[in-house]
């Protein structure tokens, strides 16, 4: 039951990433097609995530494919937050081909199934759950600033489409991202504490280490920004390169074992 | 009811001769009043006059001479001009006049496609004028189709002006230019046109640099600016947002050598030249500032070239949702066609049940009068059932070719008007 909901999400998040892409060619024929392919995906993968839930014993998503399964589904929900705004509409752009992505990735681990076995109580639940969702806004902060690196490309060539193709502004981007990686920041933190008070920790293995380098890596630039005016591309680099680490280093150190 | 359309417009009138016929809107409502009052009020008369178009738009009952009086109004407006006006003049009727109405109303006639003045300027003309049934009708869903025609395509929303597109190229970087600081560099034209459009998005001109402090004061008074000489250019770049320039001067007026430790400065906080000066007053080398973003003229015409295409390409969307709101005013005006028969035969089936009640009144006078008040009831309803399929019947047919055929089936079978005849 469950590895079949995976494929009319799939095949959602697919139309999406096409419409999105076709809204480039012809601007406001195809960015409604995209919306309603990522709320039918997003039921779709809601289900998924409810079957397995009902299935499993306990947190079924604490192998790595689990884990990119729920992820996928947390940054689909952070974007549909944003996204049914016809202005940032285009944010799936970027967050639609992550999204489909993490899902592809998760059904070729295994991630999908059912996995009756899994989980070991509440306490890790809550770890994992704020610990994805806070990756989960840490890769919408990515797509967005990977938006804004477009947005600013097209105006610093001065392209002659830029007002006929309407992103969202470049400010408007930057204020979307920043606010995605302090909501990142704040349940990342949410899911340490968690992870420290629930959890018997024994000393600080790499996972942890990765895990606030992360922290300090996001808290760092937030507070650069705040404090010395990083901003603008810089910015948009550091929130990139942040996720890239979440996304290349984060699985390597949790999961390798 | 017949309409008629008499008007010139930017089409194949020059400038010289639309000047001559166009009126401001209070004589525009006035000449539709004194129009319709010349012919005892049975003439409804719109008169919709822009900077591209004058336009009388006359309907009456059945008048065979409308369209002449229509012709008439409008050259009389031209004065002497008259002889020259007649030949570029555009005389249109019934649908064709409305689908006309329908495609100005959606700016699909004017100049630049969908711009976005005309649409309140028929309505001002609608609401100035002396409109009866008809005109009331064919302008309220003139203004139907221009609404869904900016509602359901992008026709209207890219800028066809430079000034225009240099606004929206800010709203780009900035998103709201609520508070937004803008310094203009020079004093001429075109930087005033798109400070005042930066302005009306809700920018703040803060000073209005010029090498003659006169000009700039005039100017930055106008604009609520300060005005200030072109040394403190430096001091000025540091907390503006945008920057307009457009100065006559021969060579550059913001160096890259002299300023770019200014603008570096801002840390990629976001400042938009905008370079509207031939020669060029920025210097392009500002555009390898992070943060930093420059436009020339030329860029902002590729842009309000690139805009207008787009906009020519939604008008084709337009023209279909112009031609559905026609087929809707044709459908309308059709059914108009049959009312007379629909009516004759209600008032026909009324006069025979209210005779047959009356021939029946000896005896149902005997009946209590709650009884006989459902009698009447009774047989209304039934003469309304028996109606109500043959009504709408009608109404259907009228819009095919031979819906008045059925009309006339309906008045010979019921034998409608005979008795008037007789």
């Amino acid at each position: 039951m469950a590895e079949l909901l995976v494929w009319p999400v799939l095949i959602a998040y697919g139309e999406a990433t096409v419409a999105y892409a076709g809204e480039l060619r012809g601007p406001g024929r195809y960015g409604r097609f995209g919306i309603w392919g990522v709320r039918i995906g997003w039921l779709a993968q809601t289900a998924l995530l409810v079957v397995q839930a009902l299935s499993a014993e306990g947190f079924p998503w604490g192998t790595w494919a689990g884990a990119l399964n729920l992820l996928s589904w947390l940054v689909v929900s952070a974007y549909l937050v944003w996204g049914c705004q016809p202005r940032y509409r285009l944010v799936g752009l970027g967050v639609m081909p992550v999204a489909a992505g993490l899902l592809v990735l998760a059904w070729a681990g295994g991630g999908t199934g059912v996995d009756e076995a899994a989980g070991d109580g509440w306490a890790p639940a809550v770890h994992a759950g704020l610990m994805l969702a806070g990756f989960a806004s840490f890769t919408l902060a990515a797509a967005t600033a990977l938006l804004y690196l477009y947005e600013d490309r097209r105006l610093t060539r001065r392209d002659t489409g830029l007002l006929r193709l309407r992103l969202p502004s470049l400010e408007g981007l930057e204020r979307l991202s920043v606010r995605a990686a302090y909501a990142g920041l704040a349940l990342l933190s949410g899911g340490i504490v968690a992870g420290l008070a629930w959890l018997d920790v024994d000393g600080l293995d790499a996972a942890m280490s990765v895990t606030v380098a992360i922290w300090v890596f996001y808290g760092l630039a937030l507070l650069l920004r705040r404090e010395a005016g990083l901003q603008g591309r810089r910015l948009a680099w550091a929130l990139v390169a942040g996720a890239v680490l979440v996304a290349v280093v984060l699985p390597l150190t949790h999961f390798a074992s | 009811m017949r309409l008629a359309l008499a008007g010139v417009s930017h089409h194949r009138a020059p400038l010289e001769l639309r000047e001559r016929v166009a009126v401001d809107i209070a004589t525009a409502g006035a000449l539709a009043r004194e129009l319709s009052s010349r012919h005892g009020g049975e003439y409804e008369t719109v008169v919709l006059s822009t900077c591209n178009r004058t336009e009388l738009y006359l309907a009456a009952d059945d008048e065979e001479s409308l369209a002449e009086h229509a012709d008439r109004a409008l050259l009389s407006l031209a004065g002497p001009a008259a002889e020259t006006l007649a030949p570029v003049a555009y005389r249109l009727a019934d649908e064709s006049a409305a689908l006309h109405l329908f495609r100005v109303a959606a700016g699909l006639d004017s100049m630049v496609p969908g711009e976005g003045e005309i649409l309140g300027q028929v309505r001002e003309a609608f609401e100035a004028g002396a409109p009866g049934p008809l005109l009331d009708r064919v302008f309220r869903m003139a203004l139907h189709a221009g609404r869904r025609a900016r509602v359901e395509t992008a026709i209207g929303e890219s800028p066809a002006s430079i000034p225009a597109a240099a606004a929206a190229l800010a709203q780009q970087v900035f998103d709201r230019l609520d508070g937004r600081r803008v310094v203009l560099v020079g004093a001429g034209r075109m930087s005033e046109l798109t400070a005042r459009n930066l302005r009306s998005r809700g920018a703040a001109v803060t000073v209005v640099l010029n090498r003659t402090l006169e000009r700039a004061q005039s100017l930055a008074t106008e604009l609520g600016a300060r005005a200030a000489s072109l040394e403190e250019l430096a001091g000025s770049l540091a907390d503006a947002d945008v920057v307009v320039a457009s100065t006559s001067a021969p060579g550059l007026i913001l160096s890259a050598d002299e300023l770019a430790a200014t603008v570096r400065a801002r840390r990629g906080r976001p400042l938009l030249l905008v370079d509207l000066a031939v020669p060029r007053d920025v210097d392009p080398a500002f555009a390898a500032i992070d943060g930093c973003f420059v436009y020339d003229l030329d860029d902002l015409e590729g842009i309000v070239s690139a805009s207008l295409a787009g906009r020519r390409s939604e008008a084709i969307e337009a023209e279909r949702i112009v031609g559905e709101e026609a087929e809707r005013f044709r459908a309308w005006q059709a059914s108009l066609a049959v009312v007379p028969a629909i009516a004759s035969l209600r008032a026909r089936a009324e006069e025979i049940r209210a005779a047959e009640l009356a021939r029946m009144e000896a005896r149902l006078g005997r009946l209590p009068e709650s009884d006989r008040e459902a009698v009447d009831t009774v047989t209304a309803q039934i003469v309304n059932k028996l109606l109500h399929l043959p009504t709408v019947r009608m109404k259907e047919a009228a819009v095919t070719p031979d819906g008045v055929l059925y009309a006339d089936v309906v008045r010979h079978l019921f034998g409608l008007g005979e008795e008037s005849e007789a």
